[in-house]
């Protein structure tokens, strides 16, 4: 029997990717190198179990989960600051912003004593398989975080302007790039966190 | 330079609001199973399952790739799978 019936329809979304299509090139290149650091950290720890096991328990598992949510919490701020932007609210964007380059400094300055406390105990890149990979791992994160806060500080001084807002499609296309770029940085963290300090 | 015009993107900050407790609570989860010392099987894959879920909201609410065109959105979901296979394969590979 055929069934005559008509689906409700969703309002029509006009599908869009947010921000510009090289940003999102970019991310995806990014992504995959992640994924194969990720891979390589993991295979190799099958041949080095123990190994791994033991020398996880050295890193500060309250620092790492302490980033999580500072990561988590910027990105939400940003996705907060994208909304104020959408919805006209001008002069909402730039405060938005500057909380979410708050906490995004806020995993800085908690990666760089983490850093300083295994580099003063004399941890190395060739102290272990492990140390290698948290070092090399983490750092080249790291690096992204401090790219996406110096893009965070762009928007910013761009917001103070009062640059964004819908009349303003180029400047709200960087918006978006630059936001999507931050919440990347966020999310190979939340598999980078789980993998590295916790699961065993 | 192309001539932009702005697309809206739909903006709900209750549901962001909401996203981003779940994936501070879903952290603390994380972190309680590392307090806890939980290692083995079932132990990696509630982790794996957590990790995704946060990765998903991630991309699906905070970059915005649910209004996506679909080979965006499949991309990056699709990195996300690839990524936890082979942590999982990975894992189970050095299982005693």
């Amino acid at each position: 029997m055929e069934a005559n019936v008509t689906l409700p329809l969703q309002k029509p979304v006009a599908r869009h990717l947010p921000g510009d299509l090289a940003i999102w090139f970019f991310i995806a290149a990014e992504l995959l190198a992640f994924c194969v650091f990720f891979a390589a950290y993991a295979f190799t720890r099958a041949k080095h179990v123990e190994l791994f096991n033991a020398e996880q328990l050295t890193l500060d598992r309250n620092a790492g989960a302490l980033n999580t949510i500072l990561l988590l919490t910027a990105s939400y701020f940003v996705v907060r600051a994208v909304q104020a932007a959408e919805a006209g609210l001008k002069d909402k964007v730039a405060p938005w912003l500057a909380a979410g380059f708050l906490c995004g400094s806020g995993f800085v300055a908690v990666k760089v004593t983490e850093y300083a406390d295994k580099l003063g105990a004399g941890i190395t890149l060739s102290t272990s398989p492990f140390y290698m990979f948290y070092l090399s791992l983490t750092f080249f994160h790291f690096m992204h975080v401090l790219l996406g806060l110096v893009i965070l500080a762009i928007l910013w001084f761009h917001a103070r302007r009062g640059n964004y807002g819908p009349d303003n499609a180029t400047a709200m296309n960087n918006l978006h790039s630059g936001a999507s770029y931050w919440h990347m940085v966020d999310l190979v963290w939340i598999i980078l966190f789980p993998l590295v300090y916790v699961l065993r | 330079m192309e001539n932009l015009t702005h697309t809206p993107v739909p903006v709900d900050t209750r549901r962001s609001t909401l996203v981003w407790l779940a994936l501070i609570a879903a952290t603390l989860a994380t972190w309680g199973l590392g307090e806890e010392g939980a290692s083995g099987p079932t132990a990696v894959a509630a982790l794996l399952a957590i990790a995704a879920l946060k990765s998903r909201a991630v991309i699906l609410d905070f970059m915005g790739l649910r209004h996506a065109p679909l080979l965006w959105k499949g991309i990056v979901l699709g990195w996300l799978a690839l990524v936890c296979t082979l942590i999982a394969l990975a894992y189970w590979k050095g299982m005693p």
